[in-house]
């Protein structure tokens, strides 16, 4: 298996009390309960746990995008990814992902991208998404053009990169006299992109398709729809007429480590739930704007909602029933993500193994245990 | 006396549409929310008119083509329709979004209306004055802020949609955001053509509106050359359905029907 160590950056110092009294952790959530000085040192001490992440052997470091929350302090993932470039000289550094639909000019994106590129001599990999509900409200962009954004800054995007410039590119949302990128990616024909998704039929299709062959991650889901996902990539792939490679295939899941069940559950249950609870939950209205899915899918996920019932704060016992997340022993952590390997022949895992409050010492203690007890007996 | 639901088709595009009462004709453009229930305004307004409620593309059960993708569009899909309803000129009556539509459909051309009656109409910006976010608002805080009396809210709350209920408004929901979210509820480029209205215009708004606040009638006033401006007191931004008596007797008197 291939081993990426992601992190989201939380605001860990958040007044969860005062966090409570807005309706979310995003968007509205006044940014007076930002302080800088404890917020720079998040920042160090977060860039210190990815690079301490190469040397513990991990293959890619990664960090991605959210805008206007205490959930994770990189509107500007590039500019971490930057900084990475000259802490690390191995790992590859995956940005997973800027979301496309959120800029005016893509080709923005692109030159970025080339530059990271050619900085690292080629230890990027790049990711495109959507950029989860939240963000439309956070930018005013009109979900409802989300999907077709994508499409085409995509298109875009890959074409900088690999086309002869400068040409022109005319689309419905963006339209360019001159493309021409300078500097052009260091990778050829340009650097891997890897699509995280929380798994809709349209993405995995588009992904999957021979001309593209995407890297598939599905993020904080639990077990059963990781496994149903990653397998509709490779039906998908089949109809196709190609067989998927593991390389395609991977899941995003935090996951905690020490050296007894009892222990690991313990020291994960704050971090743990105050991801779930007080980071990441947002109102409906918030996290699926109109448009952002499609009608027909929106009307499904509405009538599945309706019948779970009141929204409640999720249990770390919860967490980890649904398999959302993997907490306990060494023994524990390798049977139960090398279950969802051998159920999915999924070869990337991306591990989140600083989440939410989650402090400093725990976080180093976490990854060393997991490097030296679960990494190798995975590697296969 | 029930409307008639009739489909109505225009070039390639099917509306649903619904019709009640025999005299001059009245075009009705309904707001984000879609068509609303057919309250005593309706009535009221069809004691003396031909009143017609089109359903606009994409909204409920009427045809969502690709090509509707700004409220421009829609204006000239209406001027369309108005061309082809067989009557020389028409009173048109916008609410909210509808009242946006009326106003480019008639900054573009005015040959087919009478009159126009713009209730809190979306479509220009004062900065410094927002239009409320019903997009981040709950069910509930939306429905409360439709309405100053709260004892109307209090009666929507207390109805529990049904399953076809709750997909038409999601649909409603999804071509309201389509249209109005950004940016949001205006075009930048309305107000400096609402000169172009020629027709006497009257501009119906709620004191107490919270999701269009009324400081903007003043503005659509100054902008329409042959406009009244009527602010309703106690009122929020369903006029219709919070004053529905006052709002048709209001909306009769200026068109020149008996109340």
């Amino acid at each position: 298996m291939r081993f990426t160590f992601f992190h989201l950056m939380p605001y860990r110092p958040l007044d969860m009390t005062e966090r409570h009294k807005h309706r979310a952790g995003w968007v509205v959530l006044p940014n007076a309960l930002y302080d800088p000085k404890n917020g720079a040192d998040e920042y160090h001490s977060y860039i210190d746990q990815l690079a301490y992440a190469e040397q513990l052997g991990f293959d890619v470091i990664a960090v991605n995008e959210h805008h206007q929350t205490a959930y994770g302090l990189m509107p500007a993932p590039n500019l971490i990814a930057s900084a990475l470039i000259q802490r690390t000289s191995k790992a590859k550094l995956a940005i997973v992902g800027r979301a496309l639909p959120l800029v005016n000019n893509p080709v923005n994106i692109a030159e970025e991208f080339a530059m990271l590129d050619n900085l690292s001599r080629g230890r990027i990999i790049t990711g495109f998404v959507r950029g989860i509900g939240n963000e439309y409200h956070a930018t005013g962009i009109n979900p409802s053009f989300s999907h077709e954004r994508f499409q085409e800054a995509h298109d875009l995007i890959v074409a900088a990169w690999t086309k002869p410039g400068p040409f022109p590119f005319e689309g419905e949302h963006y339209n360019l006299r001159y493309v021409n990128l300078w500097p052009r990616p260091y990778q050829q024909p340009h650097p891997p992109i890897w699509i995280p998704s929380m798994g809709s039929s349209e993405t995995i299709k588009w992904a999957a398709s021979p001309e593209r062959k995407y890297t598939f991650l599905v993020t904080f889901s639990g077990r059963d729809l990781v496994a149903r996902y990653l397998n509709l990539y490779r039906q998908q792939a089949q109809e196709f007429g190609y067989e998927a490679s593991g390389d395609q295939l991977g899941w995003a899941s935090p996951v905690y480590v020490a050296d007894t069940d009892g222990r690991a559950k313990e020291e994960a249950r704050a971090g743990m739930e105050s991801l779930f609870n007080d980071f990441l939950a947002v109102p409906w209205e918030m996290l699926m704007p109109p448009g952002y899915t499609s009608l027909s899918s929106m009307k499904n996920t509405m009538r599945m909602r309706k019948s779970l019932g009141a929204r409640k704060r999720h249990s770390l016992e919860e967490l980890m029933e649904s398999g959302t997340v993997v907490v306990g022993s060494p023994q524990t952590v390798r049977d139960e993500l090398s279950r969802l390997r051998d159920a999915t022949g999924a070869n990337n895992l991306v591990t989140m193994l600083q989440f939410g409050v989650l402090d400093d010492v725990h976080t180093k203690r976490n990854m060393e245990m997991f490097a030296a007890e679960v990494m190798p007996h995975l590697r296969g | 006396m029930a409307p008639r639901e009739h489909k109505h088709k225009v070039r390639d595009l099917t509306v649903r549409l619904w019709r009640e009462g025999t005299g001059a004709p009245l075009v009705y453009l309904h707001g984000a929310a879609g068509v609303p229930p057919w309250v005593p305004f309706f009535t009221q307004l069809a004691g003396t008119h031909e009143v017609l409620v089109p359903e606009h593309p994409g909204f409920g059960m009427s045809d969502n083509p690709a090509w509707i993708r700004n409220v421009g569009d829609v204006a000239m899909y209406y001027l369309d329709v108005l061309d082809g309803l067989g009557a020389d000129r028409v009173h048109l009556v916008g609410h909210s979004l509808g009242g946006w539509i009326a106003a480019e459909l008639a900054v573009r051309n005015c040959a087919r209306l009478a009159s126009l009656t713009l209730i809190a109409p979306a479509g220009i910006r004062i900065k410094g004055v927002l239009s409320g976010d019903n997009f981040i608002w709950s069910p509930e805080e939306l429905t409360r802020n439709l309405f100053h009396d709260q004892a109307f809210a209090e009666k929507m709350l207390a109805h529990t949609p049904s399953e076809e209920e709750a997909d038409l408004a999601l649909t409603n929901r999804f071509m309201a955001a389509k249209l109005g979210w950004e940016p949001r509820w205006f075009n930048p480029a309305l107000e400096r053509w609402l000169h172009r209205i020629s027709v006497p215009t009257l501009v119906l708004w709620g004191a107490d509106d919270k999701i269009m606040p009324s400081q903007y009638a003043e503005l659509w006033g100054a902008r329409v050359p042959r406009a009244t401006v009527d602010v309703i007191p106690a009122c929020g931004h369903l006029p219709f359905i919070e004053k529905g008596d006052a709002t048709a007797d209001k909306i009769l008197r200026f068109v020149g029907g008996k109340s």
